[in-house]
């Protein structure tokens, strides 16, 4: 297939999985307790109210015009409005969706700034004692909890040492950036765990091809043959990686939203399960899958620029 | 070539050490009170928030309970949410990953949709949300993370199956005129199942982080309960007065992962699994 045909194959591909998700969502929205009709009118509406209101939305109507519809709204992006803030869901969502996505792209950065210079190290020194102490520090940081890592922070940085607010978001793109760093701290050390183990492994696998032996008698720099040859081949790899995790950082983002106060949509996910606030779930875990689906997609499309070997 | 038995009996060290750190917590787990210096849920009101001392090695917390007996019983339930936020889908992971393996055919393609689905939405999310749907609480976590996490034990099963289906052995096998049912469990299974129990390590130290998360939040273990994440929630509007209180059952929570990593990453490779 020509390269043209793969992409175009691979963008056509997200139109099923976005119906898949649609279908997940109206099921799990139709399990949820509680009937959206008595959670609009109260408990002390008609009989006669409650079926005119249900027939308004259409929940009288067959499953299947109810999903079409459904998805028809989704595509507008209309959920329906708030229980809980009585306004529309998406503008709910609009708000704090770029909030979210600011924490987790600064802890995507950060994440990498930690991980890829001492995945080098790592790997370079392997079986020596820099690369032991690394893999030990890393080792640690992958199984902290976030909320707990969190914490500490919090409580170290922002409220005893007052270098950083101990919570919210700020106004004006800096203090947006100052606010979000210690979540972003926070939500990055075990991600870059996971480069750093994944990086370090590609790493030596790159140093033991022939074409590292090949600039090594040609007599090129280590720096260069390191930074230019090997790092380049086995960044394919972390590309992928950093892509198929987009999904266990917005997971993660939920929690350090909730540890650090930041008005996300993760802190209106858990506001809206103690609320009850059905529509903002259901619309949230929609709008995150779709995120995620297009995460892959670009994954996808950037390991194909970056390898041109993958498309045939 | 050293045989089989003789690698087995000279464990790696950290393997070693991992299975340590792992029987370790798992006797406090069985036996608190054996382990345990206090009754955890004893009041002393004659030691109120006391700092680490010889007597109170991780201190006490407001009600004066001891913080290292605390920990050391909340070891109960998060090892069982190890156990049992995983064992069902490895379980039922397993089968189906061996059935579609082996067959092929529609239900093959049913599940690499069925795949391709579960990873788009955020585990921990997706969790969440079925959470809301039951209402908070162990038993309603262990039903959520078992609805998806299934998926990804046969998904890895599958594809060692697919491989394996090719060997020679399996041919021989089926030209005996064996079942499939001996072929699939008694020839496939003893050798896909390597890399599913590497995974299962890795995956239990997932479930006691995603856990005590959950617990964390409000939405897993429930007060009074004791949980390592619930420990840590306890103590966290204390945490400039009395850093103890949750600064401890973090070191729990941290010890009991680099175990499971210890042995998963020590069984992979005693096992020779590629990761």
């Amino acid at each position: 297939m020509s390269r043209a045909g793969t992409i175009a194959a691979r963008v056509a591909q997200i139109v099923p999985t976005f119906l898949l998700i649609g279908v997940v969502v109206f099921v799990l929205a139709r399990l949820l307790p509680g009937d959206p009709v008595s959670a609009l009118l109260g408990d002390r509406a008609t009989d006669e109210a409650v079926d005119r209101l249900r027939a308004q939305i259409g929940l009288d109507a067959p499953l299947w015009t109810q999903f079409v519809l459904f998805i028809e709204n989704a595509v507008r992006g209309d959920f329906g409005n708030s229980i809980a803030y009585r306004v529309p869901v998406m503008r709910l969502i609009g708000e704090r969706l770029p909030v979210t996505l600011m924490l987790t792209g600064l802890a995507t950065l950060l994440a990498l700034l930690m991980a890829v210079p001492l995945a080098l190290v790592s790997a370079t020194s392997a079986g020596r004692w820099p690369d032991y102490l690394i893999r030990a520090v890393f080792q640690v940081g992958l199984s902290s909890p976030i909320f707990y890592v969190g914490l500490i922070m919090l409580t170290v940085f922002a409220a005893e040492l007052r270098w950083f607010p101990v919570g919210g978001y700020g106004t004006g793109i800096l203090d947006h950036v100052y606010h979000l760093i210690l979540p972003a701290a926070a939500l990055a050390l075990s991600f870059s765990a996971v480069i750093m183990r994944n990086l370090r492994a590609a790493l030596l696998d790159v140093l033991q091809a022939e074409f590292v032996d090949f600039a090594i008698a040609k007599g090129l720099r280590r720096r260069v043959i390191l930074l230019r040859h090997v790092l380049r081949n086995a960044g394919i790899s972390t590309v992928a990686l950093v892509g198929l995790h987009v999904g266990s950082l917005l997971g993660g983002a939920v929690i350090t939203e909730s540890v650090f106060a930041v008005p996300g949509v993760g802190r209106l996910m858990i506001d809206s399960i103690f609320a009850r606030d059905y529509p903002v779930i259901q619309a949230l875990t929609l709008v995150l899958a779709v995120l995620v689906s297009l995460a892959f997609l670009v994954t996808d499309l950037l390991q194909l620029w970056l390898d041109p070997r993958i498309a045939r | 070539m050293a045989r089989p038995e003789d690698r087995a009996l000279r464990l790696p060290s950290p393997l070693l050490a991992g299975i340590v750190i792992l029987l370790f917590l798992l006797s406090c787990a069985v036996a608190p009170g054996l382990v345990a210096p206090y009754d955890p849920l004893a009041f002393d009101y004659g030691a109120l928030q006391q700092p680490p001392s010889g007597l109170h090695p991780f201190g006490t917390d407001q009600f004066g309970r001891d913080m290292l007996s605390r920990t050391i019983a909340a070891a109960t339930i998060d090892l069982q949410i190890a156990l049992f936020a995983t064992i069902v889908p490895l379980v039922v992971g397993t089968l189906i990953g061996l059935l579609v393996g082996y067959y092929g055919g529609w239900p093959d393609i049913v599940f690499g949709r069925l795949v391709d689905l579960v990873v788009t939405f955020p585990f921990l999310v997706l969790v969440i949300a079925i959470v809301a749907v039951l209402g908070p609480g162990l038993g309603n976590m262990y039903i959520a993370i078992s609805v998806i996490g299934w998926v990804f034990y046969a998904r890895l099963i599958r594809g060692e199956v697919l491989v394996l289906r090719g060997h020679d052995y399996v041919s021989a096998a089926r030209v005996l005129g064996y079942s499939d049912g001996r072929i699939l469990l008694r020839h496939i299974l003893p050798n896909a199942a390597r890399p599913v129990l590497v995974y299962w390590m890795t995956d239990m130290s997932l479930a006691i982080l995603l856990g005590s998360s959950l617990g964390y939040l409000g939405l897993g273990a429930q007060p009074p309960a004791a949980e390592w994440g619930v420990l840590i929630a306890d103590g966290k509007n204390l945490f400039t007065q009395a850093w103890w209180i949750s600064v401890f059952p973090g070191f729990a929570i941290v010890l009991c992962g680099v175990g499971f990593s210890l042995v998963g990453d020590g069984l992979a490779d005693l096992l020779d699994v590629k990761r």
